[in-house]
């Protein structure tokens, strides 16, 4: 993670001084939405992994995250179990989501919309299904019982969740960038860069991907078990809905699809335009994402790299090599 | 069972006549421009809305509006095209996508901010007068969509095979830069096009606001049917399109009849994730998925 320059190390240092700021400031607002903004920014490092390094331009991301909270909530809900061993299985049952998606779609050859498209189907499969089985809680969701304390991960303390909370993104971004440096990240980046030619190389392609996937998935199941100990509630619509999965694509394609600090740095920003408006313009359901959207077609068009990109221009450092931000 | 069954098939054909109209206009868009279009659900919801409040305001009956907002969603598709789309995505395929679901994103949350998420449907008194077709009463409402959508399949073909601007039209889709060193505007017949395929989905909110309801989450639901519809019947191809739209209609009716209302559309995306895995070429396309 070696910055090319000072408009990066600007950047970064904009959100850690931000990041840190939320413990100074009295108004318990802030750090409660920064807290989402965090959880947000989980689902999109998960999307950042196969959408940013490998390409693979998923939109139902809700497919994971949401699998991750469910199978966290039926283990706690339906069979007693603790919120650690929840814990523990919402990743795992979100990476197997993300390597059954990803085995089928990439079996069958699928790719760019295609591969788009069948995300998108997946999680609204999902959703349905959430929806209508008895033993998912139905349409009325499912409730976990208030049990204060470590031991069953409900911290009530808003400092420790977010103090929590940036350790875990902390340490996902590390993994990111422990992934970007290693040969399954550069066989991951050649994929992206022309599939044909990875393969000719001798990279197994499939395999590549589907364990991109894997890793994806246990990223996005482990915000979506992050959501469920903190609000203690989730339903279809929230775990599995769409704005799940546009939320997580977003971040990283105006931060910086690709790199390690892109989907924070998105995410924050998007939230912290989507919070001024609510400020601005109380009880305006939905405008904040009319507002991502604006963004949104705007990066696609000015800054085709991202925020990280776009400060890699400012006060270069260095040429660009292989060690991107 | 068959007593119910026949009056299923027969109701699903009439809601699948209006998926196919929908994906009508998808499946020209994907066809000639190569785009996948997300704004298509979004756009079939203004639409609805429109309808809704012209009948609202000013009493105007959705069939006899149809003169109206047919030229207006013309328009409103061309613009789109020419000045949003083409312009912001450069070229790129993936920055389409992203775009037209951008644009989605921002017409189904105004709609929301304007026309809070409440359903909203028009009464009028003949919608529910039941036509009686092989001793299955079905509406009079789905019967017209069912015979109007049937119709315009055949002018939509007539006009890509008989007019000038249609040969255009499938000059560009076969070959774009042939196209274009024969003296065609490209932009302007992709932005045609686009318009084509909007004035398709305003026809079929015409149709369909007399026995259905609109909300600001209607498009989302119809954008993924409609895909389902484009890719079963062949990306591009418009027989395909009315074909696979009826058989989904019958899916999800049978579906909704087996297992239960709420599980109605879970035959139809099943069935959209088992196209693309086996079939991604569909009925009658001839490109491979890939």
């Amino acid at each position: 993670m070696r910055f090319q320059s000072l408009g990066q190390y600007g950047l970064v240092l904009f959100a850690i001084v931000y990041l840190a700021g939320v413990y100074f400031v009295s108004s318990p607002v802030w750090m409660g939405f920064t807290i989402n903004a965090l959880i947000v920014a989980l689902a999109a490092l998960s999307w950042n992994i196969t959408g940013g390094f490998g390409g693979l331009s998923s939109f139902g991301h809700a497919a994971l995250y949401g699998t991750g909270a469910y199978a966290s909530a039926i283990l706690q809900v339906k069979y007693g179990f603790n919120a650690w061993i929840g814990f523990g299985a919402g990743i795992a049952a979100g990476s197997a989501m993300g390597a059954l998606i990803g085995g089928l779609a990439f079996r069958y050859g699928l790719k760019g919309s295609y591969f788009a498209l069948v995300t998108l189907a997946f999680a609204e499969v999902l959703r349905i299904c959430a929806s209508s089985f008895e033993w998912t809680g139905g349409g009325s969701g499912l409730q976990l019982k208030l049990m204060p304390g470590l031991a069953q991960l409900q911290i009530v303390d808003r400092p420790w969740i977010y103090t929590g909370l940036l350790a875990v993104v902390a340490l996902v971004m590390l993994l990111t960038a422990l992934i970007q440096k290693s040969r399954f990240g550069a066989y991951l980046i050649a994929i992206r860069e022309n599939e044909d030619a990875a393969e000719a190389l001798g990279i197994n392609t499939y395999q590549i991907k589907v364990q991109a996937m894997a890793i994806s998935g246990a990223f996005g199941g482990l915000a979506g078990v992050l959501y469920l100990q903190l609000w203690l509630f989730i339903d279809s619509t929230v775990v599995y809905g769409s704005a799940v999965s546009v939320e997580a694509l977003i971040g990283p394609i105006i931060g910086g699809a690709g790199t390690v600090w892109g989907p924070l740095l998105g995410t924050l920003g998007l939230h912290l335009l989507g919070e001024g408006t609510k400020h601005l313009l109380p009880n305006s359901p939905g405008l904040n994402f009319v507002l991502y959207a604006v963004v949104l077609i705007c990066a696609l068009r000015f800054l085709p790299q991202g925020l990280v990109g776009f400060a890699a221009r400012i006060g270069v450092l260095r040429k660009k090599d292989q060690d991107d931000a | 069972m068959s007593i119910l069954i026949i009056p299923a098939i027969l109701s699903g054909m009439m809601m699948g006549a209006v998926y196919a109209l929908v994906a009508l206009g998808l499946t020209l868009i994907y066809g000639v421009l190569h785009i996948i279009n997300f704004t298509h659900g979004s756009l079939l919801m203004l639409a609805l809305y429109v309808v809704y409040f012209l009948n609202l305001q000013l009493g105007l009956d959705p069939y006899w509006v149809i003169p109206i907002v047919l030229p207006l969603f013309f328009i409103l598709g061309y613009c789109l095209q020419r000045g949003l789309i083409a312009p912001m995505s450069g070229g790129s395929e993936q920055n389409v996508l992203l775009i037209t679901l951008a644009i989605s994103l921002m017409i189904d949350n105004l709609a929301l901010y304007f026309w809070t998420s409440n359903t909203r449907s028009v009464d009028i008194a003949y919608a529910y007068d039941t036509v009686e077709i092989f001793g299955a009463l079905l509406p009079f409402g789905r019967v017209v969509a069912f015979v109007v959508a049937l119709g315009v399949a055949p002018l939509v073909w007539a006009f890509m095979v008989f007019t000038r601007t249609g040969s255009a039209i499938r000059a560009v889709a076969i070959e774009k830069r042939g196209a274009e060193l024969v003296g065609i505007d490209v932009n302007h017949t992709y932005a045609i096009c686009f318009g084509i395929g909007t004035a398709c989905v305003a026809l079929a909110a015409c149709l369909l606001l007399p026995t259905f309801y609109v909300t600001p989450q209607v498009g989302y639901t119809f954008v993924l049917v409609a895909f389902t519809t484009v890719v079963l019947g062949g990306m591009g191809s418009l027989p395909g399109a009315l074909l696979a739209g009826l058989l989904l209609g019958i899916i999800e009716s049978l579906c909704g009849l087996f297992l239960g209302e709420s599980l109605g559309q879970i035959g139809i995306f099943l069935a959209f994730i088992l196209i693309l895995f086996f079939k991604p070429s569909g009925l009658f396309g001839k490109r491979a998925g890939a």
